[in-house]
């Protein structure tokens, strides 16, 4: 954290300083690690074994908060008979298919049949039967719940079970953390949680990006609820975003299956109508229950008055999703020459993405490509200075591509809000007129959506309808017509159709075309006409909340299921921990934040088993988003890789699953098996026998796009190297500032080497691990120039949010450089060394059936 | 307005590597890069302070353990191998006792109403005789312009009651920027609080005339938890015209007693038979 988030690190620095105890788990000593005051050096791949452990010890020795578990978590929930566990079936759950994906069916509460995750079903494909009336949680009310959680179907002993063979003996061999250590941590975390104290979980994408990336988050969010740390101040789980905003341009829908406000996009084929799109992915109860209003305010935010009743709001308008669309998906797909243009805004594939040779081949093969940035990158380079046009395996005069460069505005040329990882927008100012034709993201899609309207004015086909459609009339400013900023903020925030008022919230939304929203979950942002986003309020004018400074999604709370910082009556856990409260005589909740739950609903209410809606929730319910209201130890749906989560190695490791032997890796995965792509053995490899993860440096960003052209951050860290271990050195006839070369199937790279006591082997599966450390900021142009890490890494995804696995892949290391010029994909001297004979198995016999594999280039 | 003998105190357990202080000084004070180089020593890239560096963060890797520092407070061993990864944002002293100020032949080095050492880059003719006398070997002449360089205390920034640059940047509060005896004072607090936490390694380098003789105490001092050498600080800085007057004493016994010896040797021969 201090090493790539140094300036939300100095709050981490500020509670230390107040007393707090810094805990660090990291497979490098980092600038982080330099300030905790426990550091914990793990084995690339193995944190669920990790937090395994801490649930196992957890629940082992008691140390639950049982009355917060009891009541808030869905721990006395018992589950379908037919549930088939990891520990009965051998690494797999009940319901696999060798089509490579689970049926949740068996994971479902008893008698319930089905419930609708919060936010709805992003992957309905996956989920057989998805949008029957059974399965949309009607019965979850009359669920069948243990309250003395000794049940052996209830969650609470399923979970028990499922963590059994996560020992301390077993972390250890798993992770490479001596059993003192994770002790330690286990009764440090267990000593500050409770009705008096609270731990706090922060993470970025050392946890994300793995095949098991979502389940991560899944352990350290049953461990929070475990230990009574969700919901309440100084706890919680922190995800730490890479890029400024990227919070924001998560809310508001960049990725290719949300539409913004985290409403699932809808599908072709089951979603055809708004009534089955509702249909879908409408819980019966709870919050989410409302989506239809947000999906209508949406819908009417865009079509405007062309969305009516009659046309479903213009619902059929919405692009569709006709299967998996995610950025590897696409790229794959751009390679086999099956699409003809792509817009890159922002982002640098080319060398910031895994597996870079075959992002290129994938540009080689379009028609156009858009590139909007601020220095012509790696990426609107492509053609130019790629490592394969240098060796002369690619000439420039052969790609086709038509590559247009769109310079862009940076912040301070443009106006704006930054949605931070406390979802808090702040707003900022414009302080300068962007240079020359450099424009803001919001002129260019403005306007190029003005000329697309102009193109197909005149179209009478259907499916131009929903351009045609498209409300873009927002005012413009200035010489370059700028489009007035605040009124997308208004948009965004909502309003009443008949008279263009500005909702105060999202609880003002309707679903009769009366309301437009452009994201529910930011509506209040511009309540009463005010850019609520802009207050600046010094801390010293109003409580520690600062409730005035910039403004929070959703409703302006600072702190999300703050219903949870009071026990079931509604009264503060502690007066240390007081936060949100019920306050009888004024029969409302209150408290220094806004509370996130139903404003006047008394902690006493219980529900009819009927209920529907928010009539459902009950008074200590508050995970209000939830269908049943209550926090997921076990989740029966929304999570395509099992309902619980479970140690599974990489795809490329060094050792066999020490948990289980039998299912080496994530068996729904998704592979790219193509000849670009090649893969390793699944451990064992001679060829490439050590772990290699990737990470920043303070001194650069991302890819080095904004970072490499600066002198000042250039000297700072001026050359691509790695970094490795005295031992591994020694062994290798490695010198510190040296070159080295490393490789992988995919590629080949040199770089300098740092040798390092921060970096040392561990001891896992029984042998000695050696890790190469990666920063991945340099790439082949600007003003320092390195080889790119991220040539190395393989296009395999998590089945649930499609990332890839960059923190835990193997390869070789070397020294000296490359005498023959820079390699990708596919000719190293490890790769021209013959096959090795046998490969272990990734899966158990029959779970991926080959006959299932999608159908992309062949691997050679 | 900032009024007093103002100055730094850099808690280098606080400090993170982060690096921001070097970049927003450079911003500021428009300063050019040092050049491309990788040193490989640690992360430590700048190497050290010199013309166009008048902030450098120091890495320092070193294999024992610093409790609350990567390593835990209570002293166990946990984990194999003690290490601990000591940072250090150095910057100009601004020395009581200033040895480029009062080597300066042309008055181009002044102490400022902030108590800060300044460079006027308009009165400098480029001598270098400041560089020698600086003890930490701050100053440094510029290649091109042949003028000496150093750390202004933002005096401009000051002029406008501005803190300096490396402190605004600084996300940790290590560069902590102040008056002089509020700092003193809050930096003793912080090593009792250090102590009492089980660090005893703590401690102020340059605080005051007592703890660092030679320079009579510095407006810009640290609190470190290894010896000086370790942060690349000597161990007892003496500013050469310190040692003038005892030269010059020393010179002074010397030319008497030669006289002395002179004058005795005359009587002596006088006096003979």
């Amino acid at each position: 954290m201090a090493e790539a988030h140094p300036v939300g690190f100095r709050w981490v620095m500020e509670a230390k300083n107040r007393g707090a105890t810094i805990i660090h788990v990291d497979p490098r000593f980092s600038r982080t690690s330099s300030v905790a005051d426990l550091y914990v050096r793990i084995r690339p791949g193995s944190d669920i074994a990790f937090l395994g452990g801490l649930v196992r010890y957890v629940i082992e020795n008691e140390r639950y908060f049982k009355e917060y578990v009891l009541h808030y978590t869905n721990a006395a929930t018992l589950i379908d008979e037919r549930f088939r566990d990891t520990e009965d079936l051998g690494g797999l759950f009940s319901g696999w298919d060798p089509k490579e994906a689970y049926d949740p069916e068996t994971w479902q509460y008893e008698g319930v049949g089905g419930v609708v995750p919060a936010t709805g079903h992003k992957e309905v494909f996956a989920e057989k039967g998805a949008g029957r009336v059974d399965l949309r949680g009607v019965k979850v009310l009359r669920r069948k719940q243990d309250p003395t959680l000794q049940h052996p179907r209830s969650v609470f002993q399923i979970l028990r079970r499922h963590f059994s063979r996560y020992t301390p003996e077993m972390v250890e061999d798993t992770c490479g953390v001596p059993q003192a250590l994770f002790l330690r941590v286990a009764e440090t975390l267990c000593q500050n949680s409770g009705r008096d104290r609270t731990s706090a979980f922060c993470y970025a994408v050392g946890w994300t990006q793995h095949t098991v990336g979502v389940q991560y988050i899944r352990t350290a969010s049953i461990l929070q609820l475990l230990l009574g740390n969700m919901g309440r101040t100084g706890g919680g789980i922190l995800a730490l975003r890479g890029h400024t905003t990227i919070q924001g341009s998560t809310d508001c829908a960049t990725l290719y299956d949300l539409l913004p406000g985290y409403l699932p996009m809808p599908h072709a084929v089951q979603d055809a109508k708004l009534e089955n799109y509702v249909r879908n992915n409408q819980p019966a109860t709870h919050w989410w229950s409302e989506m239809p209003k947000y999906i209508v305010s949406l819908l009417k935010a865009w079509y405007g008055e062309a969305a009516t009743r009659e046309n479903d709001f213009g619902f059929g308008w919405l692009p569709q999703l006709t299967g998996n669309h995610s950025h590897m998906t696409t790229v794959a797909d751009m390679a086999d020459g099956k699409l003809k243009g792509y817009f890159v805004m922002g982002e640098n594939p080319a060398a910031g993405s895994m597996n870079g040779a075959l992002h290129r081949k994938g540009l080689r093969k379009l028609d156009w490509l858009v590139v909007r940035d601020f220095p012509l990158n790696e990426t609107a380079e492509f053609w130019r200075t790629a490592p394969e046009i240098a060796r002369g395996e690619v000439r420039t005069e052969d790609i086709q591509t038509e590559v247009f460069f769109f310079p862009a505005a940076t912040h301070t040329e443009k106006d704006g809000s930054f949605t931070n990882t406390q979802r808090m927008l702040q707003w900022h100012h414009k302080a300068i007129e962007a240079p020359g034709d450099c424009r803001s993201d919001l002129w260019f899609a403005y306007h190029l959506g003005k000329r697309l309207k102009a193109m197909y004015a005149g179209s009478s086909l259907e499916r131009d309808r929903g351009i045609q459609a498209l409300t873009l009339d927002y005012p413009v400013l200035g010489p370059h017509d700028e489009p007035d900023v605040q009124a997308v903020v208004k948009e965004i925030s909502g309003f009443t159709v008949a008279d263009g008022k500005p909702v105060p919230g999202f609880t003002k939304l309707a679903d009769d075309g009366s309301t437009a929203c452009g994201c529910w979950i930011y509506s209040g942002v511009y309540a009463d006409g005010v850019n609520q986003a802009a207050r600046r309020k010094p801390r010293s004018q109003q409580s520690w909340v600062a409730p005035e400074w910039g403004w929070a999604w959703p409703a302006n709370r600072r702190l999300m299921y703050n219903r949870a910082s009071a026990d079931p009556e509604g009264k503060p856990w502690s007066e240390r921990k007081r936060y949100v409260w019920w306050d009888e005589a004024q029969k409302r909740w209150s408290g220094y934040d806004v509370p996130d739950f139903v404003a006047d609903r008394p902690p006493s209410y219980r529900p009819p088993p009927d209920a529907r809606g928010l009539a459902a929730i009950s008074g200590i319910d508050p995970f209000i988003m939830q269908a049943d209201g209550k926090g997921w130890l076990f989740a029966p749906s929304g999570l395509l890789d099992g309902p619980l989560p479970t140690h599974y190695e990489p795809l490329e490791s060094v050792i066999p699953n020490p948990i289980y032997p039998e299912q080496q890796c994530n068996p729904a995965r998704d592979e790219y098996p193509r000849r670009e792509n090649p893969y390793h053995l699944p451990y064992d490899d001679p060829r490439f026998p050590y772990v290699i993860t990737t990470y920043r440096l303070t001194e650069h960003h991302t890819a080095g796009g904004m970072s490499r052209w600066l002198s000042w951050l250039c000297e700072l860290q001026p050359e691509m190297f790695c970094e490795i271990s005295r031992e591994l050195a020694r062994e290798k006839g490695v010198e510190n500032a040296g070159w080295v070369t490393i490789t992988t199937a995919r590629a080949e790279i040199e770089c300098r080497v740092l040798v390092t006591d921060r970096f040392k082997p561990l001891r896992a599966g029984g042998r000695v691990i050696h890790t190469i450390g990666l920063p991945y900021h340099w790439s082949y142009v600007g003003r320092i120039t390195g080889d790119p890490a991220n040539e190395l890494i393989p296009f395999v995804a998590d089945p649930n949010v499609s990332i890839q696995e960059s923190k835990a892949f193997t390869g070789n290391l070397r020294p000296g450089r490359l005498s023959f010029g820079r390699r990708a994909a596919t000719d190293g001297v490890e790769l021209r060394q013959p096959e090795p004979p046998f490969s272990p198995p990734r899966d158990k016999p029959g779970v991926r059936d080959p006959k299932y594999l999608p159908a992309q280039e062949p691997p050679k | 307005m900032t009024t007093g003998q103002m100055g730094f105190f850099t808690d280098t357990t606080l400090c993170i590597g982060c690096k921001a202080c070097e970049v927003a000084c450079k911003q500021w004070n428009q300063l050019p890069d040092d050049g491309f180089r990788l040193t490989g020593m640690s992360f430590d890239n700048t190497g050290q302070l010199g013309a166009s560096t008048w902030r450098h963060v120091a890495f320092v890797e070193r294999p024992e353990a610093l409790p609350g520092q990567g390593s835990p407070l209570d002293g166990a061993k946990l984990a194999d191998g003690a290490f601990s990864w000591l940072m250090m944002s150095d910057v100009c002293k601004h020395c009581e006792r200033a040895g480029c100020l009062e080597a300066c032949p042309t008055g181009a080095i002044l102490r400022t109403e902030f108590g800060s050492v300044y460079v006027q880059p308009d009165v400098c003719n480029g001598c270098g005789y400041c560089v020698s006398a600086c003890p930490f070997g701050v100053v440094d002449r510029r290649e091109d312009d042949g003028r000496a360089w150093k750390c202004t205390l933002c005096y401009d920034r000051l002029k406008e009651d501005l803190v300096p640059a490396c402190a605004k940047a600084c996300p940790t509060a290590s560069i902590q920027f102040g008056e002089i005896g509020e700092l003193k004072e809050r930096a003793r607090q912080r090593v009792e609080q250090l102590h009492e936490r089980g660090v005893g390694e703590a401690y102020l380098y340059g605080a005051d005339a007592v703890n660092q003789p030679g320079t009579e105490g510095l407006h810009a001092f640290f609190l470190l938890c290894d010896v000086p050498e370790k942060y690349n600080l000597p161990p007892d800085p003496v500013v050469p015209t310190k040692k003038l007057g005892e030269s010059w004493r020393a010179m002074a016994w010397g030319i008497a007693g030669l006289a002395a010896l002179a004058v005795g040797s005359v009587l002596s021969a006088r006096s003979g038979p």
